[in-house]
């Protein structure tokens, strides 16, 4: 490869390398940081996101285009992808600040782990090769696996980490057996070349039997029913921080992973017939199970974890609606549940209060009393979980059921307003738990931390302009996919 | 020998990776099984490569074998944490939350 060539490719990942580098910064830094200098690391964050942040900015708009050898693609759904990215790990700094001291956490190797994580993030999003993919997964998957045992003394966290380590390890095999079928049917692993080829040499058992595979695989990583068993747990056991960065991040990958391999790689109609119906039914199943479970549980976090399935689900539909409109909204949507879920953490994270225990819908029993700017806060998250106007989820959901019956998926459109319609019995659950009922007098007073505040204040305005005027965001976010679907 | 043979012996691989996995409760043993599985992959990949007479695919092996490397870092680490917490390697004991 020549330099003109390197030097130009390093110049279109600028983002991925503003964060790998404020990554290996905060991790050196940690290390030379009196107890009282831990703001350092995160303001060192914060500026390196807000770089990458810029650097996103200034690529958008070009030709869609790849670089290194045709392995990473410099485009709109990449740049989106990065711009999303960063954010999600932004926000994430701002409501781990206070957690990562209240429980002790070395701030060095959780931010340096978070930043590797969303590095890996922006590579999965602007990845033009199976091969680049596979590497992008595991990178935030590894980071993540670690997070999510960040506690090792305390054994849910511990167990959380260890049920995500395997269960995440046993798709990546499958991701990969899949990617080897791939290759071994069409002798490329280049996304576009892939695209190509398939047009050239039409269906084969074992190109379908590869398809199958990744999508098991990729199925994992969103957590769509029946593969989402680990999620639950582990991000019930998890640190509460670390959730909130996992139901937005990893699930953001995993859906720019899809649109990847299937809108862009497998996306002719000729096979978008093999893997719509499939993708169908896992959405089906998703937005029923994950809703009908979420209603019978005893803790919130557990509660947001299965919301969290029920809201791939949605998700999921816009894929099968696979039209410009669809792939559109899934970027809207993302955004949407990037805020709702990390707004509804940070929340879930201050009642919580020391040693992260309080989950249980009892402890948010009379916060309307106690502190009822949090508890208007935590309502209209539960509102825009629920898919309320006028707020960010209902536009989402608009947009995704809109781009389902505008291919034809009536059925599938029903079946997510008759689900949206039963979470609104345990979304307003917490809602008359905190006005309607006494509070726990022997309940420790909570404090909010000023990087709470500053959370949770961009996580409202993102969910309210989001509802208000969606406009803005869906028309960049179809911009971002027209090239995926020409004329 | 035809190509047919090495892809049947890295599925029975993969499929015996599975098994592992889903049947054996012993942590070790179900780390092992997912080694397997990728061994499998690395198997498959390689006699394509061969029978396509393309790089890429002996290539990607060598990635795969990195990755693998640092996954069983990070696993055999979860585990070590996990046997000083509870003193044992059985999954069925690791059930704090409802698995």
């Amino acid at each position: 490869m020549e330099v003109p060539a390197l030097l130009e490719g390093t110049a279109a990942l600028l983002p991925h390398v503003a964060v790998l580098v404020t990554g290996l910064v905060v991790l050196v830094l940690d290390l030379f940081l009196p107890p009282r200098g831990r703001w350092a690391t995160e303001a060192t964050s914060l500026v390196g996101l807000a770089l990458a942040f810029a650097c996103a900015l200034c690529q958008a708009g070009g030709e869609p285009r790849t670089v290194f050898m045709g392995m990473a693609a410099v485009d709109g759904l990449g740049t989106f992808f990065n711009a999303v990215f960063v954010l999600i790990a932004a926000l994430t700094v701002l409501l781990s600040a206070p957690y990562v001291r209240r429980e002790n956490i070395r701030p060095g190797e959780y931010y340096a782990l978070m930043l590797f994580a969303t590095l890996g993030f922006m590579f999965v999003g602007s990845s033009s090769d199976l091969v680049m993919m596979f590497l992008a997964i595991e990178t935030f998957s590894m980071a993540t696996y670690i997070l999510a045992g960040l506690l090792r003394d305390t054994p849910r966290s511990l167990e959380s980490a260890f049920k995500y380590f395997m269960l995440g390890s046993f798709s990546s095999a499958f991701f990969l057996y899949g990617i080897a079928t791939v290759y071994g049917a069409l002798g490329t692993t280049n996304l576009v070349a892939l695209s190509q080829a398939m047009s050239a040499e039409g269906t084969s058992p074992l190109l379908l039997m590869g398809m199958g595979l990744l999508i098991v695989g990729l199925g994992f990583k969103v957590a769509v029913v029946p593969f989402h068993m680990w999620a639950p747990d582990v991000y019930e056991g998890a640190p509460t921080a670390v959730t909130a960065f996992m139901t937005a991040g990893p699930k953001a990958a995993a859906f720019a992973a899809l649109l990847r391999v299937f809108a862009q790689g497998f996306g002719a109609p000729a096979f978008s017939e093999e893997w719509v119906p499939i993708f169908a039914v896992l959405a089906a199943l998703t937005m029923l199970l994950g809703n009908i479970v979420a209603i019978v549980q005893q803790s919130v976090k557990r509660m947001l974890a299965y919301s969290s399935i029920a809201h791939a689900g949605y998700a999921f539909v816009a894929l099968v609606a696979h039209n410009a409109a669809g792939a559109g909204s899934i970027l809207y949507y993302l955004v949407a549940y990037a805020f709702m879920s990390l707004g509804a953490f940070t929340v879930l994270m201050i009642v919580a209060r020391r040693d992260d225990q309080r989950h249980a819908f009892d402890d948010y029993a009379g916060l309307g009393v106690t502190n009822p700017a949090l508890a208007a806060i935590m309502s209209l998250f539960m509102f825009a979980l629920a898919g309320f106007p006028p707020t960010a989820g209902f536009a989402g959901k608009f947009y995704v059921f809109s781009a389902a019956a505008q291919s034809g998926y009536y059925v599938l459109a029903v079946i997510g307003v008759l689900t949206s319609v039963m979470s609104v019995v345990y979304y307003a659950r917490v809602v008359i738990l905190m006005y309607m009922h006494e509070p726990d007098a022997d309940a420790p007073r909570i404090r909010l931390a000023p990087t709470s505040m500053a959370a949770l204040g961009v996580t409202v305005f993102g969910v309210l302009y989001l509802g208000i005027f969606p406009g803005g965001v869906m028309h960049l976010a179809a911009r971002s996919v027209a090239f995926l679907f020409p004329g | 020998m035809p190509l047919s043979w090495y892809l049947v012996f890295g599925a029975l691989l993969f499929m015996i990776g599975v098994v592992g996995v889903l049947t054996r409760r012993n942590v070790i043993i179900v780390l092992m099984s997912i080694e397997l599985m990728l061994n499998a992959v690395n198997v498959t990949l390689i006699s394509f490569s061969h029978y396509l007479q393309d790089l890429r695919g002996q290539i990607f092996t060598l990635f795969i074998i990195a990755v693998a490397a640092s996954e069983a870092a990070i696993g055999l680490a979860l585990v070590i944490s996990m046997y000083r917490g509870k003193s044992t390697f059985n999954l069925d004991e690791v059930n704090v939350l409802k698995w």
